[in-house]
């Protein structure tokens, strides 16, 4: 992939350049993770308390969702906008739904990802606009859509089961942190263990090549999608549980770009061909750390999007590694 | 001839090492026509990107009208009056044809406005003395594509064109159109303007041009003039294989005649047609045979391995397989019913450089390789494993990255790829180009191998001797029609290259391009 052995023309240091970014692309996350772990177990008081620890994964939880159905869509060389949109337009539903029970909201919540999905991948695969325009129509238009089903006001919610869900505990573990433990090792085996996984890769890989292998391009690419919408609805659910409320206006604002980050940072590159999906949870860990760490110590926010900045550079920069070939 | 117009003289150009132009050099009388032929990779596209300004020679020199030049880019080569008139036309589709034609240099009224009425009466006036009728007002892309082309090329030539370099410029025209164009071009030629002309269509080359320049791998390997050259003398050049030919036994890998060629045919293709590129084409090919496709770059040979494959859209024609049509356009549908294609370019249309050479090869094979859309990792393994054997594929283990492995290698697993889907028919385009000649002559035996064990194939390849070693017979295509088929006795490389150069049209101007051809060698 890197500078390989048989170019016999490359400088013996570029190759050694490729293969250390390689490497960083594909552990430096888990690396930050440590070094930032053992920086903080040094500075900040009670890091390690099972409390904190708590709070930390039941913040990132929908974080690392969102971000798992953002890796499929990477994979296939797309990208979906639209999922800060469809938590917004998950919210706005459960409200209306919620009269009926917590399942029927949350079924009501999930199918309007899927909608959002079956649109994206639509106008992906048949249609063929570029990913970044077709989910841009539903990241503009999603959250309009919400604000006008929800009467654009904030309604709190108090129904138990469905509040249980974002305070619940299984085993000492917050539901919310177990729910994005089963998504996790669910998305993991759809990658490694089916025919979907393994296609998707290779059409993010090489389209055409996939095509003239008879691979169902276009069926592919649609599920993925609605994939990615399903996940996102799942992420809005728990955070609106969470929240005990129903924000359209605020919630899953910005998701896209922390779940492209996480994505990014764990280790898939956006050209599509490879999807790491325990690099994409410690993405998300990683991004939920640096902010935690900062504002533990009382420094701005504004200064975490920073390093945030910094750490997006860092991995783009570390993809160099295998594209330059 | 009087002195050269445009001088280009010992032309050097490489990429990373790999010599691209070999001392070329061509000169152009005023008022000359001159053909630039070859095949793939011959460097026609460099040298004429080194003439227009895109590249910059490694070494050599560029002379016009007797002075050395230098462009720093193709917009420079244009004010020093080099106009390229592309394939792909450098317009605006969206604003009108008389903008396109005036882009840049539109007459203008007082505070600098267009004047648009001065604009459509001129528009209007050139493109009627090219006997083009259109609407100068309508947007260019509502024209038909031959306007769009006489178009550019008004443009090009009315901004003070010296040199016009034409890459293709019939490849989508119709016959009354390339009669239109060659009017153009007779213009040309009197009022002093030189042409580059870069067409694989002999009858094309024949009809228009003077002075003719062969290149082969970066080198130029005849020059003179067109009229002193016969048709056979310069296919022969372009395939760079000699007309008195004594064939070298065992050069090939290939062992000679499959006589197993037996039974109804595996695959029928019948009338594959499309617009400006097949026209009635119509193959069969036997299990245990293999079937040679003959012709020059463009001759629509790639496209017929396409559209068999299910990968290239038909405007009419059939595909049948063991007896039962195939849906047109489905390349799921073809690989179902036991077709496989071996792409010409493997990078871009083979392998999926991110993954392993095992998932490369389990690709196409996955449906049988998994249940209930769950893959099997044993069974994956097997059949990786099998192949990686069978074919020796030279790898560092199944899960080395494609990308690092050589062409060669990377070709088997491509083979490897298709021969896991147990196809009955595989198309190969190109099988060994690029490859080292020790992986070649492998894939060579492996083709004889396979068409000993029933497979049926068909096969593409620019090496004549390869394409006549390897095949039991050999159809040869011409501007996107079949005019040839040669089996035994006849089908040797003169053979193949006779039939190619054959005048099918008597160089008439109303000869049209699609009338069909019989075919018998």
């Amino acid at each position: 992939m890197t500078a390989s052995e048989s170019h016999a023309a490359v400088p013996v240091s570029r190759l050694d350049r490729g293969r250390i970014l390689a490497w960083l692309q594909d552990y430096g996350v888990y690396a930050a993770i440590a070094a930032l772990i053992i920086v903080n177990i040094a500075i900040t008081p009670r890091f390690l308390s099972l409390e904190n620890l708590r709070t930390q994964l039941v913040q990132v939880a929908p974080v690392v969702i969102v971000s798992l159905g953002m890796a499929l869509v990477i994979g296939t060389e797309g990208v979906d906008l639209s999922v800060g949109s469809v938590m917004a337009l998950t919210t706005a539903v459960i409200p209306l739904y919620l009269g009926y029970g917590v399942v029927p909201a949350i079924v009501a919540g999930l199918l309007g990802g899927v909608v959002v999905g079956l649109v994206n991948g639509s106008l992906v695969a048949f249609v063929g606009v570029q990913p970044i325009v077709a989910t841009l129509a539903l990241f503009v238009g999603g959250r309009g859509i919400a604000l006008v089903v929800a009467g654009g006001r904030l309604k709190d919610i108090y129904d138990p089961d469905l509040l249980s869900l974002g305070s619940s505990s299984v085993l000492g573990v917050p539901l919310p942190v177990v729910i994005a433990a089963v998504l996790t090792v669910v998305v993991m085996a759809i990658v490694r263990r089916t025919t979907f996984g393994r296609r998707l890769v290779a059409i993010g890989g090489n389209r055409t090549a996939s095509e003239l292998s008879g691979l169902p391009v276009k069926r592919i690419l649609l599920l993925v999608y609605v994939a990615s919408g399903l996940l996102a609805a799942a992420a809005g659910i728990l955070a609106t549980a969470r929240l005990q409320a129903s924000d359209p206006s605020s919630l899953g604002l910005l998701m896209e770009l922390s779940a492209i980050t996480a994505v990014v940072v764990g280790g898939t590159p956006l050209t599509g061909g490879r999807v790491r999906v325990l690099g994409t949870v410690a993405g998300a860990l990683l991004i939920q750390l640096v902010r935690a760490t900062l504002i533990k110590h009382d420094l701005a926010d504004s200064l975490a999007q920073m390093v945030q900045a910094v750490i997006i550079l860092a991995a783009v920069y570390a993809a160099r590694g295998r594209a330059g070939r | 001839m009087a002195e050269p117009l445009l001088q280009v003289s010992g032309i050097v150009k490489r990429f990373t090492g790999v010599l691209a132009l070999d001392r070329v050099s061509v000169d152009l009388a005023p008022g000359e026509v001159h053909a630039l032929v070859g095949e793939n990779g011959a460097g026609k596209s460099t040298l004429i990107k080194v003439i227009t300004g895109v590249y910059r020679p490694d070494e050599g020199q560029v002379s016009l009208a007797g002075r050395p030049v230098e462009f720093a880019d193709p917009l420079d080569a244009q004010r020093a009056g080099i106009q390229a008139v592309h394939q792909e036309i450098g317009l605006v589709p969206s604003m009108s044809v008389a903008r396109n034609l005036f882009l840049g240099r539109e007459p203008r009224r007082r505070f600098g406005l267009i004047d648009f009425r001065a604009m459509h009466r001129d528009a209007e006036g050139t493109l009627a003395s090219y006997g083009i009728g259109v609407d100068v007002r309508s947007p260019l892309r509502s024209v038909g594509l031959g306007a769009q082309q006489m178009i550019a090329l008004a443009r090009a030539v009315s901004v003070d064109a010296r040199v016009v370099v034409m890459d293709e410029p019939t490849s989508s025209l119709e016959p009354r159109e390339v009669d239109t164009l060659f009017g153009v071009i007779d213009r040309l030629r009197d009022q002093g303007i030189s042409v580059i002309y870069v067409s694989h269509r002999l009858d094309e080359l024949y009809r228009i041009c003077d002075g003719v320049t062969v290149l082969r791998d970066g080198r130029v390997v005849h020059q003179g003039l067109l009229s002193e050259l016969d048709r056979l003398g310069l296919v022969s050049l372009m395939l760079g294989r000699p007309v008195s030919d004594v064939r070298a036994e065992g050069v090939t890998k290939f062992s000679g005649g499959h006589d197993l060629a037996r039974d109804t045919p595996i695959v029928e293709a019948s009338g594959l047609t499309r617009r400006h590129v097949l026209d009635d084409v119509s193959i069969a090919i036997r299990p245990g045979e293999v079937v040679g496709l003959g012709g020059l770059l463009g001759a629509g040979r790639t496209e017929t391995a396409k559209a068999i494959a299910g990968a290239f859209p038909l405007d009419a024609g059939r595909v049948t397989v063991a007896g039962r049509p195939l849906r047109r356009g489905s390349a799921a549908a073809a690989i179902r019913a036991g077709v496989a294609l071996l792409p010409e370019d493997r990078k871009a249309e083979g392998i999926i450089a991110t993954l392993s050479v095992r998932e490369n090869i389990a690709l196409a094979a996955l449906p049988r390789l998994s249940r209930g859309g769950v893959v099997s990792e044993a069974r994956i393994d097997r059949i990786v494993d099998t192949f990686i054997k069978r074919l020796r594929i030279k790898s560092a283990g199944p899960h080395q990255p494609v990308a690092e492995l050589s062409g060669g290698n990377q070709q088997k697993v491509l083979l490897a790829r298709w021969l896991a889907t147990e196809p009955k028919i595989l198309l190969l385009d190109e099988p060994t180009r690029g490859i080292d000649v020790g992986a070649k002559a492998e894939v060579q035996s492996l083709i004889d191998e396979l068409a000993e064990d029933g497979l049926g194939v068909l096969l593409i390849s620019a090496d004549l001797e390869e394409l006549v070693e390897g095949s039991d017979r050999v159809v040869v295509l011409k501007d996107g029609t079949v005019v040839g088929e040669l089996s035994g006795g006849d089908l040797t490389e003169e053979g193949v290259m006779a039939t190619i150069a054959a005048n099918t049209v008597d160089g008439a101007a109303d000869a049209s391009h699609d009338q069909v051809e019989g075919g018998s060698g």
